[in-house]
């Protein structure tokens, strides 16, 4: 039953991650390239905007739609968890859905359909409070998760939590770091999709002009922000290290505590039953260096706890690893094409814009495994320390998850089957050769007409 | 904050929040609903354009009624939860494929463009009727334990919320039409007019039904409504008279102002007639908020919780209804008909 229900909060949820994420990145994208189109007026900025505008919208239905089945599964599944932290975590989300999703799904419809409607400026605005909107909901919910584990400012009276201090909820030890991590997750994810579809197009050799512009504001973006990225992370994981001991010792793949000189463990294959690594290759010293900036610093190893309290630690360690293995393929791309960017060679190197197309999942796949270390990695706890998974769940019957969870599965491949199908053709086709003056006249309101966005792009809002 | 009665402010912030959703996504549910039974291609265009910039943000009420409840309430909400969890999951299937229809069906064409269409059609049909299930199952009790959820996975299928979820696809029906009244022209707003007037006749019929069907379901609501059958306590139902009262002058304004042509009368009695019967349906259950075991005041958040969440909902609700209101009044007036005109 337990099982069920955490297989189906990580399945909806592991769906549902990739949009908002996603989105995050493509609204701000968005928002710059309207921003960059306003003040230069080139053509080339308003042809991006509406092929990723287009993009944006799919990705954004997908994110609404999995996003619903989220906030309603803390009640279906989880809901002693939901019963026993409401009092802390539910004006959270209440926040969120009061200051960010209003906020998104209102003036989306503006940004989508309001060409004709509004000026080029206020458009302009509808975009920016969107991107803000993604933003602002990334702050509450991240808010939210990170209290879970790393909770702070609460009380507890006969098992039901209570908060003492708001401002100790919601900037609870972790959630700087993960928010800052998280969003820049989200970046670098766009900014690894517009640098693919920018070398998808470059091979093809069609859409020259856009796809030399995305291509320069992405591996520009990735040189600046993976770095940075990598950075977060580390400090990232200092906090790991303080207050998620376990996590990291699952991450690091140390079984025994080392009181200095730990080494790093590259590979292995963490085994439970032996409680060591299986065919380890680690290097010596560093482990300490890297985590705690000294040779001299400690790190605790797993069999200081006992092994009910320790996560699945292979599924911590590799994901962990793919993740990091990920970012520095990104941080390749990004610094070696902003050199070849640099010397003017970057439009011409086929050999790299194969290799930013075959990128394109890999923000997508580090996004999913980060995620996996952090929620995987403090199993069994839900309220880190305080509340086991197992006490979280709802006093309903596993046929019930179950069946549940084989629909949910069986609807989301149909739907985002159908979604990522819709969003590679759109993909393939690219942005519009050129904007030309509509037939439409444009004094006559056609609200119907920029609903199809897929096939057509909404009138110039220049010929006004 | 100590001198406000926060439970009650949140319990009516709650209510408002769930009658807002009625009142806008109601209509575009109800417009999917009808969707199939439009004349044409073209009429099918226009009911899904009306819609299109703002459906997102009608949705967006529901997130709020169900985040809301787990703040303000998490008692309830995880009493209630569980208790109607399959209905609740049909819904989210539902609305699943009917939210990606509308981006769907235009990236579409052919045959996979009827899929779309069957899609916004029964996922509009599924979520309404399926909410009518929730609703039904809600006012016609849930059994607790300790304050957790004690009754069987099939508790939410009886009779009654079979009635309500009928009475639900019905009650959109009628929003879907007289939304449509506002923005279609010709043919189809003629089509509209006919099916606003026979949805009103039907949302009549059962809401009288079960209007007498409640007091039935739990001696605190026949209380409620002094009908404990076959006894009638006039002190009580007598200053309830009213609300039926209202009902039949809402109903008589709406046909009427069908047959006069009127532009947004349709639509204001359809939620005229929507807001009395959610009245009553609360008078039956009040002071419950998981009928008949746990008030809204047992089932409240700790004070901190409620009054930080009121500030936001205090500042931020009034922003949102301007906004949204913004919004509406962007995309005013009729849709054109010649939405596929260009391609």
């Amino acid at each position: 039953m337990i099982l069920l229900a955490r297989l189906q909060f990580a399945f909806t949820i592991a769906f549902h991650i990739i949009f908002p994420a996603f989105t995050i990145g493509l609204a701000s994208y968005l928002a710059m390239l309207e921003g960059l189109w306003l003040k230069t007026g080139r053509d080339v900025f308003l042809r991006l905007y509406r092929f990723w505008v287009k993009i944006f919208a799919v990705s954004f239905g997908m994110g609404v739609v999995s996003g619903l089945v989220m906030s309603y599964q803390f009640g279906t599944n989880w809901s002693l968890f939901s019963e026993l932290t409401g009092n802390v975590l539910g004006p959270l989300l209440g926040y969120e859905v009061l200051t960010a999703f209003f906020l998104e799904a209102s003036f989306l419809g503006i940004m989508l359909f309001g060409w004709q409607k509004v000026g080029p400026k206020l458009h302009f605005i509808s975009t920016c409070v969107v991107a803000v909107g993604t933003l602002m909901s990334a702050f509450w919910i991240l808010a939210a998760n990170s209290w879970m584990q790393t909770p702070a400012g609460y009380e507890i009276r006969d098992g039901v939590f209570f908060a003492t201090d708001w401002i100790e909820v919601i900037f609870n030890p972790s959630f700087p770091y993960r928010f800052v991590h998280m969003v820049l997750a989200a970046y670098i994810t766009t900014g690894t999709v517009v640098a693919a579809v920018a070398g998808y197009h470059l091979l093809k050799g069609t859409r020259t002009e856009p796809s030399r512009v995305m291509m320069n504001m992405a591996v520009g973006f990735l040189a600046i922000v993976v770095p940075l990225q990598i950075l977060a992370g580390h400090e990232h994981g200092a906090n790991v290290y303080e207050h998620q001991p376990i996590k990291l010792a699952a991450m690091e793949g140390h079984w025994e505590t080392y009181e200095s000189h730990a080494p790093l463990v590259l590979v292995g294959f963490p085994n439970e039953e032996t409680e060591s690594n299986d065919f380890s290759f680690s290097v010596p010293n560093i482990g300490s260096l890297i985590v705690t900036g000294s040779f001299d610093g400690k790190i605790r190893g797993l069999k200081e706890w006992p092994a009910e309290e320790r996560p699945p630690v292979g599924w911590v360690f590799w994901s962990f690893r793919i993740m990091v293995g990920l970012g520095m393929i990104m941080l390749f791309n990004g610094l070696y094409g902003a050199f070849a960017l640099w010397r003017g060679t970057l439009h011409q190197q086929r050999w790299f814009h194969r290799l930013l197309m075959f990128s394109a999942p890999a923000g997508f796949v580090a996004l999913i495994t980060g995620w996996i270390t952090a929620e995987v990695g403090r199993q069994p706890w839900t309220v880190y320390g305080l509340l086991t998974t197992a006490d979280s769940v709802s006093p309903v019957t596993a046929s019930a998850v179950g069946t549940s969870l084989i629909v949910f599965v069986f609807a989301y491949t149909i739907v985002f089957g159908a979604g990522l199908h819709y969003i590679l053709q759109m993909v393939r086709r690219g942005p519009d050769r050129k904007i030309e003056p509509r037939s439409v006249p444009p004094d006559e309101p056609v609200l119907g007409l920029p609903l199809a966005l897929g096939r057509e792009v909404p009138p110039d809002p220049q010929q006004r | 904050m100590e001198a406000l009665n926060l439970p009650f402010i949140w319990a009516g912030l709650l209510a408002v929040a769930v009658f807002m959703y009625l009142m806008l996504d109601g209509f575009d549910l109800g417009l999917g609903i009808l969707f199939p039974f439009a004349a044409t291609d073209e009429d099918r265009d226009v009911m899904m354009n009306s819609v299109a910039p703002v459906w997102d943000g009608n949705e967006t009420w529901l997130v709020l009624g169900g985040g809301g409840m787990f703040a303000a309430f998490p008692k309830a909400y995880a009493a209630l939860m569980p208790a109607v969890y399959m209905p609740i999951f049909f819904m989210l299937t539902a609305l699943i494929f009917r939210g990606v229809a509308f981006e769907f069906r235009f990236k579409a064409s052919g045959s996979g463009r009827r899929i779309w269409d069957q899609a916004f059609h029964w996922g509009s049909v599924i979520a309404t009727f399926s909410q009518g299930l929730v609703l039904g199952a809600i006012v016609q009790g849930i059994t607790l334990e300790d304050g957790r959820f004690a009754g069987g996975m099939f508790d939410w299928l009886t009779p009654f919320s079979f009635v309500v979820g009928c009475s639900l696809v019905w009650g959109y029906v009628l929003l879907g039409s007289a939304w449509l009244i506002i923005k279609s022209e010709g043919e189809l707003l003629a089509w509209s007019r006919k099916v606003a007037i026979a949805a009103a006749g039907v949302v009549l019929l059962m809401m009288v039904i079960v209007s007498f069907w409640v007091p039935a379901l739990d001696a605190a609501a026949a209380d409620q409504w002094g009908l404990r059958y076959p006894n009638v306590d006039w002190s009580k139902l007598a200053p309830l008279l009213p609300i039926p009262a209202l009902v039949l002058v809402a109903f008589v304004q709406l046909v009427r102002s069908v047959r006069n042509h009127s532009l947004y009368g349709p639509y204001l009695w359809s939620i005229s007639l929507f807001l009395l019967g959610f009245i009553g349906l609360l008078i039956g259950i009040f002071p419950y908020i998981v009928p008949y075991e746990l008030s809204f005041t047992d089932a409240a958040a700790a004070p901190n919780a409620q009054a930080l969440l009121l500030v936001g909902a205090v500042i931020m609700l009034p922003i949102i209804l301007a906004y949204t209101a913004y919004v509406y009044w962007i995309f005013r007036g009729k849709v054109a008909a010649d939405a596929g005109y260009h391609h």
